[in-house]
């Protein structure tokens, strides 16, 4: 068990810099997801971490110890692969043991530590198969074995579910972060699906272009984005965000309509801005703004309606059921104490 | 408001000619499909294979037709050093090239595997020996093997002076054995390299990253994935080469014709010595129908001992 410090890191492949300085701090035992779009250098960072990257500059410590030259198999880590990345000749037996085989353990040891990653896993049945012969969430548990067998400082994730059906990744999403419970090991976890990371991390940080959006508990994240991209990138379906100006006292959006400022954000002078709120913070209110229904799709738990106000399209998700029709007016006001309002130029929340 | 008269459902369909339902009956038709192919392979590899079993059992020569005779054939080449010497010289010269062009083959292919500057035309120039015509090689070896011209004996003599004679290359029994074995490596490595290449390329980069993790030296990188991943492929180039270089006729032809003193003949050489130039194609063609037996045995092994892997066969269970 081990904390990581990731200080200003940075990356190039020739003269293209694909990280520009990247820190995170993660604790002892903590469960961290890399999130965002392809693209965004998280796996770079994550390889950056296994030793499959060279550093160009900035430093990475595993245990207080700067690992930066250190070669991967003396890091303490271990790696799980988006394509589980198994031996495919070797049984599910051999392959969790190949790491203890190659450092020339007993055989006793390497039963047993097989058999005890086994047991975590529920592949008891399974240590004489092929990875051939198993189903997509028996590899991920393949690949994650080989990993727990190793007895690592810190896991790392790469994208792990990606090639797993939805129903299986629900599943698996859940195994894994059991499994962190029970294990309590340092865990670094790449995704590019927020919900993932909304759902497994103990902290998100919300990569984009190569720099940190914004790292933190998710719930802060979605209570509090930093700026647009986090706004826009954590919480589905999307938040909505009108560009607009505010002035007297309220926000005024492109086509006229007044909005209520954030109950509790600090004063904002009149300005140029960006108004922000979740669709699930809009509410049903007769005396509230009458946008036009375009598309009415009810999930059962709750109701999302895509609507018009002007120019600009929006989403609301409602608890209640939604009868209105396409081309109906429906009165909505945001809730004040859970609106966003950002700068228009910068992006950064005001 | 017009009323349009129902159409009338209940026409009958006119019957198809006989012709058009003869096409439609699915088993003429697959005889009509394979018939080219069929046909081919009849005319152009069955009846000369069966012309040749047939001549073997003959006493055929040219300009007669032979009687049959039974396994005489046989049992005169049993009796025939000269046989035995190209039976011994041909498994010799497969066994020992197989290897070379192998483990050359096999080095090659690692190496080009990497990330190289011009790699495309590194891979496009080591196919060169491959696409140059045989013959053309085999002249080609056959003034580097040359007694008074060879460069090899220019270098080692004239300019480096390790030596102070000529090589004689082809002149006597195990140097012309050995030359040729080295021009058939030649020639060979290039189709062994590029086969094994792509078998390399279908190995996942992110295995080796994991083997990486795990703590692996490059050799045992090699020995634990990359060696077993690839003998599949392995199995059946080998089968191929094994094949062609034991049916080998155009180096050893163009190069010393078999000689010096008969030392050099292959079977494939052999047999046209005796069947084409000395008329006797009973004889000749038992020579030739004695490589069916190798081949057999050769392709079997190579085939069931190395091809065939449990965890690449699908579903089934243990």
């Amino acid at each position: 068990m081990a904390t990581v410090e990731i200080r200003n890191v940075r990356k190039a492949f020739g003269s293209v810099e694909v990280l520009h300085g990247v820190s995170v701090d993660i604790e002892d035992a903590e469960f961290v997801v890399l999130v965002g779009p392809s693209g965004c250098g998280k796996s770079t960072l994550l390889r950056m971490l296994a030793g499959l990257e060279n550093i160009t500059s900035g430093e990475i410590a595993i245990g207080g110890r700067v690992v930066n030259t250190v070669p991967p198999k003396d890091r303490d880590i271990a790696m799980v692969f988006q394509n589980y990345a198994l031996y495919p000749h070797m049984t599910v037996a051999q392959n969790m043991a190949f790491s203890m085989k190659l450092a020339k353990a007993p055989k006793e040891v390497m039963d047993r530590e097989v058999l005890r990653a086994a047991r975590i896993l529920g592949l008891e049945e399974l240590l004489h198969r092929y990875p051939r012969q198993l189903s997509g969430g028996q590899r991920q548990r393949v690949a994650m074995g080989r990993a727990i067998v190793r007895n690592p400082q810190v896991f790392l994730f790469d994208e792990p579910l990606s090639n797993l059906d939805a129903k299986l990744r629900v599943q698996m999403r859940a195994e894994i972060k059991e499994l962190h419970q029970r294990l309590q090991v340092t865990t670094v976890y790449v995704t590019h699906d927020q919900i993932e990371a909304m759902t497994m991390a103990d902290k998100i940080v919300v990569m984009n272009g190569g720099n940190i959006e914004q790292a933190g508990p998710p719930l802060e994240l979605y209570d509090r984005p930093a700026n647009l991209f986090v706004a826009g990138f954590i919480g589905s379906p999307a938040m909505n965000m009108l560009p607009g100006r505010v002035e007297g006292g309220v926000f005024r959006s492109a086509d006229g309509t007044a909005w209520p400022l954030p109950l509790n954000g600090k004063p904002v002078s009149e300005r140029e801005a960006v108004y922000g709120f979740r669709p699930e913070h809009l509410r049903l209110d007769p005396d509230g703004i009458r946008a036009t229904v375009q598309v009415v799709e009810p999930t059962g738990s709750e109701t999302q309606v895509l609507m018009r106000l002007g120019e600009s399209a929006m989403t609301g998700a409602f608890r209640e059921r939604v009868s209105a029709r396409p081309g109906e007016a429906l009165p909505i006001s945001p809730d004040p104490a859970l609106v966003h309002l950002f700068d228009q130029q910068t992006g950064q929340r005001l | 408001m017009s009323v349009t008269a129902a159409t009338d459902w209940s026409r009958v369909r006119p019957q198809p000619s006989a012709l058009a339902r003869l096409f439609d009956w699915k088993p003429f038709l697959v005889f009509i499909c394979m018939l080219p192919a069929a046909a081919l392979l009849l005319v152009f590899l069955t009846y000369p294979l069966g012309l040749g079993i047939w001549l073997a059992f003959t006493d055929t020569t040219i300009g007669r037709s032979g009687r049959w005779v039974g396994l005489e054939n046989f049992e005169w080449l049993m009796g025939d050093p000269i046989f035995w010497s190209a039976v011994f010289y041909s498994v010799f010269y497969t066994a020992v090239a197989t290897v070379g062009k192998f483990g050359l083959g096999l080095w090659l292919a690692l190496l080009l595997n990497n990330h190289l500057p011009f790699k495309s035309l590194l891979r496009a120039i080591i196919l060169l020996p491959w696409i140059v015509p045989t013959v053309l090689s085999a002249i080609a070896f056959w003034w580097i093997y040359d007694p008074q011209f060879s460069i090899i004996s220019y270098i080692l003599v004239d300019r480096l002076g390790i030596l102070d004679h000529n090589i004689d290359f082809l002149g006597s029994t195990w140097p012309a054995r050995w030359s040729l074995i080295a021009a058939n490596i030649w020639r060979g490595i290039p189709f062994v390299a590029i086969s094994l290449l792509a078998g390399l390329q279908t190995i996942s980069p992110s295995l080796y990253e994991a083997a990486l993790l795990d703590g692996s030296t490059p050799w045992q990188r090699f020995r634990f994935i990359t060696f077993p991943l690839l003998l599949p492929i392995l199995a059946i180039v080998m089968t191929f080469s094994i094949i062609f270089t034991f049916s080998d006729f155009q180096l050893v032809y163009a190069i010393t014709r078999g000689g010096p003193v008969n030392s050099t003949h292959l079977l494939a050489t052999l047999a046209f010595q005796r069947g084409i130039p000395g008329g006797q194609l009973g004889e000749g063609a038992a020579i030739a129908v004695s490589m069916i037996p190798f081949l057999v045995f050769a392709t079997l092994f190579s085939y069931f001992a190395l091809a065939r892997r449990k965890w690449q066969q699908g579903e089934g269970n243990d």
